[in-house]
C-alpha cells in the first residue's frame, strides 16, 4: 500500500456527523436556546443559572485537560477558578475606589483587561505549582495540588485589603466596551461564547502534536520518553493552559456573582469539579458540560425539595463510575472514537 | 576496526550487598548483532535499563556513537539514537498501532510543542509511520488498537516503534519472549534483514535465534561477563556450558 490515508480515514466520514456529533449539537443548542427562552419569556433567575451553569462548565473544561486528556489528577483547581475570580474582584475594586493595586498599577473594569490578567496570573500560579506536583504522581500529586490550592485559600482569606473571609463584591459588573454586561443574556452569550472557544481549544489542541503528545504520557509515558520526548514539559504545559482556561471562568464567575470569596478557591469547589469532570466523562469533549447540567439540574431541582440533594448526586457518581466508565456522555454518544 | 556505535565501559551498580553488574564492558559495532545472553537473574535488566537510562550506574560509562550519555535521561538518549523495544510490551493499548509508531515519528521530527494543526491526516508523520509498520508485516493492522493485536504483532509493533524512530543503535529485549516457533522464525528474518542497517545489542533467551543471529555473543552471569566470543567459541566454553547451556 503506497497511500497509507485511506486505510486510516475509511472510519472517518461517518464520525464527521455520527451519533456522538448528534449529541454534541444538541446539547450546545439546548444550552443556547433554554436561556434565550427564558429571557423572552421573562425569566431572568434562568438565564443567571445558564450563565453559572455555562462557568461552572467551562472551568470544569479546564480541569478536563489535566485531568481527563493528561491523566493529572488535580485536587486544586479551585486555586486558579478563585484567582481568576480574584483579578476581576481586585481589577473592579481598585476601578471603583480609583486607587492602585501594590502602590502602583491602576485597576481596571475592562473584561478585554482583566481576562488576559487573570490567565496569566493562573499561569503563572499553575507554572509554579506544576513544576513542583509534578515531579510526584498519583495519590501524591492529588495531594500536593490540594496543599498548593489550600495555601492560597488561607492566604486569602487572611488577606484584609480584599476582605479577608468576608470576600470582596464587585458592584458594578466589569465592563466590555460595546455590550451591555448588566443584561443577563448578553452576559450569558458572552460565558457561552467562552465555553464554546475553551472546547474548541481543547479539540484542536488534542488533535495536534501537542496533544498526541500528552495523549502517549497518560497511557504510556515510558512509550513517550523512549520515542525521545520527555513527559514531564508536554505535562507541564497542559496543566498551564488547564489553569488558565479555568481561571477565565472563574473570572467571569466572579462577575457574574457581583462577588468573589474564598469559597471561589476551596477544596470543596476542587472537588466539584472533579466530581462533574468524572459524571460527565473523564477525557470526553462534552463531558463536562453535561457534568455541570447534571451537577446544578440537580442542585436546582433537588435543592428545593432537600438539603440533602448531595446524597443523590453521590449516588449518581457511583453509579456513572461503576456501570458507566466513560461517563454520561458516554452513555449518551458512545465509546470515543479514537485516530 | 570500525568505530563502536555503543559501548559499555566498566559498569558497577550494587543494590546493597548483590552486585547487579560487576565490571561489564562490551561494544556493539556497525552491521552486527551482538547478543547478550544469561540465566534469569544474571542481571541483564538491570544492565538493560542502565543503557536506557531509566537506572545510573554507580561506576562506569555508557557511550552512544562515542559521546558519554552516562548522565543523559531516557528521552535525550532516544533522540541520540537508541531506539529499544522491552522484554514485556510497552505500548498504549487504547490506540490504533499506527499512533504508536507516529509518536516517534513526531519525536524525530522535532519537538512536539506544535498545538494547532492536526496530526491525523499529517503526511509527514502518517507515512514514515506506515513504511515502519509495513517493514515490520503490520501494514494491514495499521489501523486497530494495540489491545487487538495478538502477542506476536505486538511484539513486531515494539520493534516498529523502535525504527520509526531511525536509530543508531537497536537495543531488543528478548523480542521473541512468549512467541511460538513460527512467529520466532519470522522475527529472525526480520532481524537478520534489519542488522546491515541497524546494529543491534539483543538480549535473548531464545539460543536457536541467538546462534543464528549473532556476530559475537556475550554471557552475563552474576552480574559479570563470563565468556565472549563467536557462537563456537560460546558452545564449546565449558564455564557457560556449566552456568547456562545446562549440560
Amino acid at each position: 500500500m503506497t497511500d497509507p490515508t485511506p486505510a486510516l480515514s475509511a472510519r472517518r466520514p461517518s464520525r464527521r456527523l455520527g451519533r456522538q456529533g448528534l449529541v454534541q449539537l444538541l446539547l450546545l443548542a439546548l444550552l443556547l436556546a433554554l436561556p434565550v427562552a427564558a429571557d423572552l419569556t421573562g425569566h431572568p433567575y434562568y438565564v443567571t443559572l445558564a450563565s453559572r451553569l455555562t462557568l461552572i462548565a467551562m472551568a470544569a473544561v479546564g480541569l478536563n485537560l489535566a485531568l481527563g486528556y493528561g491523566g493529572m489528577i488535580s485536587f486544586g483547581h479551585a486555586a486558579y477558578f478563585g484567582l481568576g475570580g480574584y483579578v476581576a474582584g481586585i481589577g473592579a475594586f481598585h476601578a471603583f475606589d480609583m486607587t492602585p493595586f501594590l502602590g502602583g498599577i491602576p485597576g481596571s473594569d475592562n473584561l478585554l483587561v482583566l481576562w488576559p490578567i487573570a490567565m496569566l496570573a493562573c499561569g503563572l500560579l499553575a507554572l509554579a505549582i506544576g513544576a513542583v506536583s509534578l515531579r510526584t504522581s498519583g495519590v501524591y500529586f492529588i495531594m500536593i495540588t490540594l496543599a498548593f490550592a489550600q495555601m492560597v485559600y488561607y492566604f486569602a482569606n487572611s488577606w484584609p485589603t480584599y476582605g479577608g473571609q468576608d470576600g470582596l463584591p464587585i458592584y458594578l459588573r466589569n465592563q466590555l466596551p460595546g455590550l451591555d454586561t448588566q443584561e443577563p443574556l448578553t452576559f450569558f452569550l458572552i460565558c457561552f461564547v467562552g465555553l464554546v472557544l475553551a472546547m474548541a481549544l481543547t479539540s484542536r489542541l488534542m488533535g495536534s502534536r501537542f496533544g498526541a503528545a500528552l495523549t502517549m504520557a497518560r497511557l504510556n509515558d515510558t512509550r513517550l520518553a523512549t520515542a525521545g520526548i520527555s513527559p514531564t514539559p508536554i505535562r507541564l504545559v497542559a496543566f498551564v493552559i488547564s489553569a488558565m482556561i479555568t481561571g477565565l471562568a472563574g473570572a467571569l464567575y466572579a462577575d457574574l456573582n457581583g462577588f468573589v470569596s474564598p469559597s471561589m478557591l476551596s477544596w470543596h469547589l476542587s472537588g466539584e469539579l472533579m466530581v462533574i469532570v468524572i459524571l460527565g466523562g473523564v477525557g470526553r469533549l462534552y463531558g463536562p458540560l453535561v457534568g455541570a447540567a447534571l451537577f446544578i439540574g440537580m442542585e436546582t431541582l433537588l435543592g428545593g425539595l432537600t438539603e440533602y440533594w448531595q446524597l443523590f448526586l453521590g449516588l449518581t457518581l457511583l453509579g456513572v463510575v461503576l456501570f458507566a466508565r466513560q461517563g454520561v456522555m458516554g452513555w449518551l454518544a458512545g465509546r470515543e472514537p479514537h485516530a | 576496526m570500525p568505530e563502536a556505535v555503543l559501548a559499555l565501559e566498566g559498569l558497577h551498580k550494587r543494590f546493597g550487598a548483590l552486585a547487579a553488574t560487576d565490571d561489564v564492558s562490551l561494544t556493539l559495532r556497525p552491521g552486527e548483532i551482538h547478543a547478550l545472553i544469561g540465566p534469569n537473574g544474571a542481571g541483564k535488566s538491570t544492565l538493560i535499563a542502565q543503557i536506557a537510562g531509566s537506572l545510573r550506574p554507580d561506576a562506569g560509562r555508557v557511550l552512544l556513537g562515542g559521546v558519554d550519555v552516562t548522565g543523559e535521561s531516557v528521552a535525550a538518549r532516544a533522540r541520540r539514537g537508541l531506539g529499544r523495544s522491552f522484554q514485556v510490551s510497552s505500548l498504549a493499548e487504547p490506540l490504533p498501532a499506527i499512533r504508536n509508531v507516529m509518536i516517534a515519528v513526531q519525536a524525530l521530527a522535532g519537538h512536539s510543542f506544535r498545538f494547532w494543526k492536526p496530526v491525523a491526516r499529517d503526511p509527514r508523520l502518517v507515512e514514515p509511520a506506515m513504511a515502519a509498520l509495513e517493514r515490520m508485516g503490520l501494514g494491514h493492522r495499521a489501523a486497530t488498537p494495540v489491545a487487538e493485536l495478538s502477542h506476536g504483532e505486538r511484539r513486531a509493533l515494539e520493534v516498529a516503534c523502535a525504527l520509526a524512530l531511525r536509530p543508531r543503535v537497536l537495543l531488543l529485549d528478548e523480542p521473541m519472549a512468549g512467541l511460538g516457533p513460527e512467529g520466532s522464525a519470522h522475527l529472525t528474518e526480520l532481524l537478520e534483514r534489519l542488522k546491515a542497517e541497524v546494529p543491534i545489542l539483543l538480549i535473548e533467551h531464545d539460543m536457536e535465534a541467538v546462534f543464528r543471529l549473532a556476530e559475537r555473543i556475550s554471557v552475563l552471569v552474576a552480574g559479570r561477563i563470563i565468556a565472549h566470543g563467536d557462537g563456537d567459541t560460546i558452545r564449546r566454553d565449558p564455564q557457560v556450558r556449566d552456568a547456562y547451556l545446562g549440560d
